[in-house]
């Protein structure tokens, strides 16, 4: 129970500073040119990190394969949101993908 | 300000849902209602609390949920890097409310109107109207979601749209060569790591695929 709270405590913290780093930074201090354009990285980097092994991993095994299908759901939406650029649409595909598929199987 | 709320409305249509779905995790993952409702409120943040919810389930240790949620957010950085010249005049009152509300969905609808109209006049305000809808409509859909929680089963596979929420949020910010190898290495490296304790492989993942768009970018730069 203290662990949700000081978790959250902790973290909201931090999010705030971030948001608000380069709105007080910027005053008294230009960051240098690797920092900003590291940053840069860092959607496409976290993300990836996080969407690989959730597509990929199944009760903590590798799986790549056509019964995995989480997987090609996911592969859908990388495919829908491709084409619409649009945040809702691709959910929406990669849940109907998935159910679609399990329906049919079971 | 009313201007800002009514340009956050179409954004909130795909924001409603995603709050309601994270109460459900929340329940799901065994946080009780109170911290699940407030941490909608200080951390303010979806992704972030998604994140989190799964760890939380996992029964993660706190220091690594707390550098894993503050990895996720580092992509705010961004926003108020790119934000900052035109909040510069503010006072710090302002300055800390907007970066309270500074999320994706507030930063899209802020960046558009700052660089069509400048920092000239009310542009706060707009600000301040598109953060605060948003803020609203996270808390009563979080809310919504507790509400339900108990009576939506696991079968549903709602927690599949982490994924894909990260998904389509990943598609755009891949314009360059660089931010896709990032993007690659960093998932390779995910799996690869993945049975390091703590999940401590999300982060090691993150960090070597900012090494490798950085890399790649400076590679590319030479040889272009």
């Amino acid at each position: 129970m203290e662990k949700i709270w000081l978790t959250i405590l902790a973290a909201g913290l931090l999010t705030f500073l971030t948001r608000l780093s380069f709105f007080v930074l910027l005053d008294h201090w230009q960051p240098p040119d690797a920092l900003r354009r590291g940053l840069r990285y860092v959607p496409p980097a976290v993300l990836s990190a996080i969407i690989f092994p959730e597509l990929l991993m199944r009760n903590g095994t590798f799986d790549f394969s056509l019964v995995n299908f989480r997987l090609l759901a996911g592969l859908v939406a990388v495919l829908v949101g491709w084409r619409t650029r649009n945040i809702f649409l691709t959910i929406a595909a990669g849940m109907a993908v998935l159910y679609a598929l399990q329906w049919l199987i079971h | 300000m009313i201007g800002g709320m009514l340009a956050e409305l179409p954004l909130l249509l795909g924001v409603a849902p995603f709050g309601m779905i994270y109460g459900v995790l929340a329940l799901q993952a065994g946080i009780p209602r109170l911290p699940a409702q407030l941490m909608s409120s200080i951390l303010f943040a979806g992704s972030a609390q998604f994140i989190t919810t799964q760890l939380y389930g996992q029964n993660t240790p706190v220091l690594v949920m707390i550098v894993t949620a503050f990895v996720v957010n580092l992509r705010h950085a961004l926003y108020s890097a790119s934000l900052a010249p035109h909040v510069q005049k503010l006072s710090k009152p302002w300055q800390a409310i907007l970066a309270y509300l500074l999320t994706d969905e507030a930063y899209a609808v802020a960046i558009m109107r700052y660089n069509h109209k400048g920092a000239e006049r009310h542009t706060h305000w707009y600000f301040l109207g598109a953060g605060l809808a948003l803020w609203s409509c996270w808390q009563l859909s979080t809310a919504v979601g507790i509400f339900l929680g108990a009576q939506i089963p696991a079968a549903w596979s709602l927690d599949f749209t982490l994924a894909l929420t990260f998904i389509a949020l990943v598609v755009p910010s891949l314009m360059d060569k660089p931010a896709v190898i990032a993007a690659l290495s960093a998932g390779v490296t995910a799996l690869a790591a993945y049975q390091l304790p703590y999940k401590l492989g999300l982060i090691a993942a993150a960090l070597v695929g900012i090494a490798a768009g950085l890399w790649s970018e400076m590679k590319w730069k030479k040889s272009g």
